[in-house]
């Protein structure tokens, strides 16, 4: 494969005395769309979170584009966390002071843009992502869908080029989930982005190119079995 | 999936011919596994043997195939009650999936192996089949989703199976 878009090389991980993980090694490839499933307390969102430079590994190296990024310090990983990478939580984490159009533009607001072409850029996203007419709403006076499409916009307005996405439906109902999950895909793949998408629902990971399990901090990756049972 | 029953279905909704029942079959139902015209109108006759069809006389028109069916007071109530009569749920509990993995456990194979290959290969199904409804109408949709929720349950048993392989090991090897 060409040089990774994000890449863990036997990462270890503890809270306190607690190992997360022990050694996990993932390449996520430029463009692909990456489920990452596993059961609850395996480690997945720690992956997650190693991967985005939001924690830093006790060992192990994380990768992103070719350039090693653990080492970084913290205002480097800021930066590169605001500039390259988006994010997508189970709950939208929305700021609730600020309306629907200003929590899209936020990542563009701390990155320097001008608010006049931030708010623009952000009302793009509304009819691409269904939510035209719902510009000026506070978190509090929408929907767990449109909020949670509101985060995706915000994950993407930017133009990251890793979307990291952390049980993106998981508060959601089926039908709201998919609606949520077409669009997240729909965009990835029309600008390009890579998604690590973590999630225990078979029915969300369908979408992404490839799965990895974590089980007790390590990754397991599958392969189709030829031929099926 | 009955076929003389749906094939009653599709009567209730207007009397037909043998052509176009087959066309609207294949449209619905048949999904890559057309039904054979022999199978239609050998199911068709039965259905007419056992009072739930009447066939019309034969139409003026192009073609052998101008008889029209006419679904019966009979049939209609049959249908009904297919219709109202949930499928038998199952438990499933001797398909291949399980026989595979107790009689993995039970040889000192690698059970752990053996799951993983099958959620993988059921990943890859619900790939091809969410990819399937992205591209399909909403028929498709409904069909696939219906795949897919099955694959879903088997991937769940799938999981709780691979964290219980160690108490399940000990339980087959007594």
């Amino acid at each position: 494969m060409s040089t990774p878009a994000v890449e863990a090389r036997d990462v270890r991980f503890s809270f306190g005395s607690t190992p997360a993980l022990r050694g996990a090694t993932v390449a996520v490839a430029p463009g692909e769309i990456l489920a990452v499933m596993g059961p609850s307390g395996s480690g997945k969102s720690t992956l997650l979170h190693c991967l985005a430079g939001i924690l830093v590994p006790d060992a192990g190296e994380v990768w992103f584009a070719g350039r090693r990024i653990d080492t970084l310090g913290e205002a480097e990983r800021s930066a590169l966390r605001r500039d390259r990478f988006g994010f997508v939580f189970q709950f939208g984490q929305l700021v609730p002071e600020l309306t629907a159009e200003e929590n899209v533009a936020l990542p563009l607001l701390l990155g320097g843009t001008r608010r006049r072409e931030a708010l623009a850029r952000a009302r793009g996203w509304f009819d691409r992502l269904d939510l035209a007419g719902l510009e000026q709403r506070r978190s509090g006076e929408l929907s767990g869908g449109q909020a949670q499409r509101v985060a995706l916009a915000r994950g993407l307005v930017a133009g990251p080029e890793v979307l990291y996405a952390d049980e993106p439906t998981g508060a959601l109902d089926s039908l709201t989930g998919e609606h949520v999950m077409e669009l997240l895909v729909g965009s990835a793949r029309e600008q390009g982005t890579t998604v690590v998408l973590v999630t225990h629902e078979p029915r969300v990971a369908a979408y992404a190119d490839r799965e990895i399990v974590v089980r007790d901090g390590t990754v397991t990756t599958l392969t189709p079995a030829a031929g099926g049972s | 999936m009955s076929v003389p029953l749906t094939l009653l279905g599709l009567l209730e909704r207007e009397p037909s011919h043998g052509y176009d029942l087959k066309r609207d079959y294949d449209a619905l139902f048949g999904r890559g596994k057309p039904l054979p015209f022999g199978q239609l109108y050998a199911t068709l006759s039965r259905l007419a043997r056992d009072g739930k069809v009447v066939v019309g006389d034969p139409e003026p028109g192009a073609g052998p195939d101008r008889k029209r069916y006419v679904i019966t007071e009979q049939g209609a109530t049959d249908f009904e009650a297919w219709l109202a009569e949930p499928v038998a749920a199952e438990p499933h509990l001797q398909t291949v999936l399980f026989a595979k993995v107790v009689l993995a456990l039970m040889l000192g194979r690698d059970a752990q192996g053996y799951l993983d290959a099958q959620r993988a290969a059921h990943l890859q199904r619900m790939r091809e089949l969410t990819e399937a409804r992205r591209g399909g109408g909403l028929v498709d949709a409904l069909l696939a989703d219906h795949g897919l929720f099955h694959l879903e349950a088997d991937l769940r048993w799938i999981d709780l199976t691979a964290a219980r392989l160690g108490a399940l090991a000990k339980e087959v090897s007594r």
